[in-house]
């Protein structure tokens, strides 16, 4: 199948999806590499790139000064508990629609995806005074549950596209040698759908890891996660280019390692299964 | 085929999704609507009686509105320029044979999954402040005097920062495309003497238009509400305040919850628009 090309061009593409790559690669290296230097490297002019004393003095000096590790922490639990909590919600919300579709079905996913499309902004105040009412405003379980919601549809969505897949003949051979209801969701299903389900869990920490509207609006100081955390650089005092770098490569690197496993189901999951 | 009770147990499974969801869009959504028919301060006196359409009307006639629409359109318009051009070329540059391609795809992806507030202040501080950026250290070694980025140009940085972001959401996306694409039939155009630019225009293009569609309404839906970008650099100074964060600072920060709620139906209705138009290709989709 591979197109045959000489080597002559196979070297020139090679060199330029090179340069072009690590261009668009260079802020994420240059965070890391100023996170290793001292605040005057960190500003040096002209600037110094690998030749310099590393140094991990940032990475303390960032944990003590702010316990870093709380906000960690926050990250953790939001992302991992809204991921955890929306799979107990939309796994059988998928599953029915898959395998027991309805004339009603396309419907209902599709106003699901729609309440995805809606403005953060426009109900704002409105959570907000929810949250106030409740008593959820600043707390790791009031964000859980936003982003939960706000997360759901493309769960829904992507476990059902993955649903979709498992051949339906299967589950007839199963109820043909007598299994139950129970017995073909434990023993024919699960274990079919549990690429799709990780794949999904996979996308949802990423996203969940990542938002920074409802994060920045609804936490102050003690359930804030890393978005909220990093945001407060924003108002810097004297030199601080290496502990912001030092910063946010401990909030990044996680999901940059999660996000290269992740590649062809974020396309699936983003565009709702539109193009795979 | 399936048994009634295998019917009624569906139902009961897809139950807690859709009352969760519709709970999250009406209740949220029913409260601005009511609040926007409002004057309602709650710092200075709360509720102050039913104002009719007025808080719609002061919204569209306030000073800040036109410049907000207009640095809306200018960064929603612009990113999707950059990202969409560069990401199909990008996206044929990584379809070709080459070395290391698994490498590049990481390289080049690796953007999208840098938090927004991360991004915004790493551009901000590292590369374009005036004095200590790795830009102004650019300029000054060629003897230039450094751009004031977010301040001189703020929508052109803004606009840098944003497309950073997402050209490789646009690339990812339309690479998935191109992959799928025949190449038997691009060989078969390249033998028989097409040339680049006419094998792009006839082949690659018409097999991308939906790909490309698709990429523009989710990226127009998603860069309407973009926040934290401009949260951590501008605040909305300089010109950069857009629709979304004009209505923000009603709401949160001159906590005029009546006027900015106005403004949310506004986006509501705005966003709806490229949502339709989204679900409607998703819809085909389905029927395949």
């Amino acid at each position: 199948m591979a197109r045959s090309v000489t080597l002559q061009r196979k070297s020139f593409n090679t060199l330029i999806a090179w340069i072009i790559g690590l261009l668009l690669f260079f802020p994420i290296l240059w965070t890391i590499l100023t996170s290793f230097k001292t605040e005057a490297q960190a500003i040096a002019d002209p600037p110094v790139w690998f030749f310099f004393d590393w140094t991990l003095e940032n990475y303390r000096v960032v944990q003590e000064r702010s316990n870093y590790s709380r906000f960690l922490w926050n990250s953790i639990i939001i992302a991992g508990g809204s991921t955890i909590l929306g799979m107990i919600i939309a796994i059988p919300a998928a599953w029915s629609m898959a395998f027991v579709p309805s004339n009603r079905t396309k419907d209902i996913l599709l106003w699901m995806l729609s309440t995805k499309m809606l403005p953060a902004v426009g109900v704002l105040y409105p959570i907000y005074l929810i949250f106030i009412q409740l008593g959820l405003l600043d707390t790791r379980v009031g964000l859980t549950i936003v982003l939960m919601l706000l997360n759901l549809p493309i769960m829904v969505w992507m476990l059902y596209t993955y649903f979709k897949e498992i051949p339906g003949e299967i589950l007839e051979a199963a109820r043909m040698d007598g299994a139950g209801l129970k017995e073909e969701i434990l023993y024919v299903l699960t274990p079919m759908a549990i690429p799709g389900i990780a794949s999904t869990m996979l996308l949802n920490i990423i996203l969940a890891w990542n938002e920074a509207f409802w994060t920045l609006n609804l936490t102050a100081a003690r359930a804030a996660p890393l978005t909220a955390f990093i945001a407060s650089y924003s108002s810097p005092e004297g030199l601080f280019y290496a502990k912001l770098s030092a910063a946010s490569t401990m909030a990044i690197a996680p999901i940059l390692i999660l996000g290269w496993f992740s590649q062809k189901q974020l396309v699936r999951g983003l565009t709702f299964g539109a193009v795979k | 085929m399936s048994t009634k009770a295998s019917r009624s147990a569906a139902r009961l499974m897809l139950a807690p999704a859709v009352i969760l969801l519709l709970g999250w869009m009406l209740v949220p959504l029913t409260m601005t609507l009511i609040f926007s028919f409002q004057r309602y301060l709650p710092l200075r006196g709360g509720f102050q009686g039913w104002v009719g359409f007025e808080n719609y009307v002061r919204f569209v006639t306030s000073s800040a509105f036109w410049p907000s629409v207009q640095a809306t359109v200018i960064i929603v318009g612009g990113v999707l320029l950059i990202t969409v051009t560069l990401g199909i070329l990008l996206a044929i540059l990584l379809d070709q044979p080459m070395w290391g391609q698994g490498m590049v795809r990481i390289l080049v992806i690796a953007p999208f999954f840098v938090m927004p507030t991360v991004s915004g202040l790493v551009w901000k501080n590292m590369f374009m402040d005036p004095n200590n950026g790795l830009l102004s250290h650019l300029w000054r070694s060629f003897g230039a005097d450094p751009i004031i980025w977010l301040s001189d140009v703020s929508m052109l940085s803004i606009v840098l920062i944003v497309s950073w972001q997402w050209l490789p959401f646009a690339t990812l996306i339309l690479l998935t495309a191109i992959q799928s694409l025949d190449s038997e039939q691009l060989e078969a155009a390249e033998m028989d003497g097409a040339p680049v630019l006419s094998r792009f225009w006839h082949i690659i293009l018409p097999h991308l238009s939906r790909a490309i569609t698709i990429v523009i309404l989710i990226q127009t839906i998603f860069l309407l509400a973009i926040f934290a970008e401009i949260f951590v650099t501008t605040q909305g100074a300089f010109g950069t305040r857009t629709l979304t964060y004009l209505i923000f600072q009603r709401v949160l920060e001159s906590q005029n919850v009546g006027l900015g709620s106005a403004g949310g139906i506004y986006a509501v209705i705005l966003a709806n628009i490229f949502a339709l138009l989204l679900m409607r290709i998703v819809g085909k989709n389905l029927d395949r």
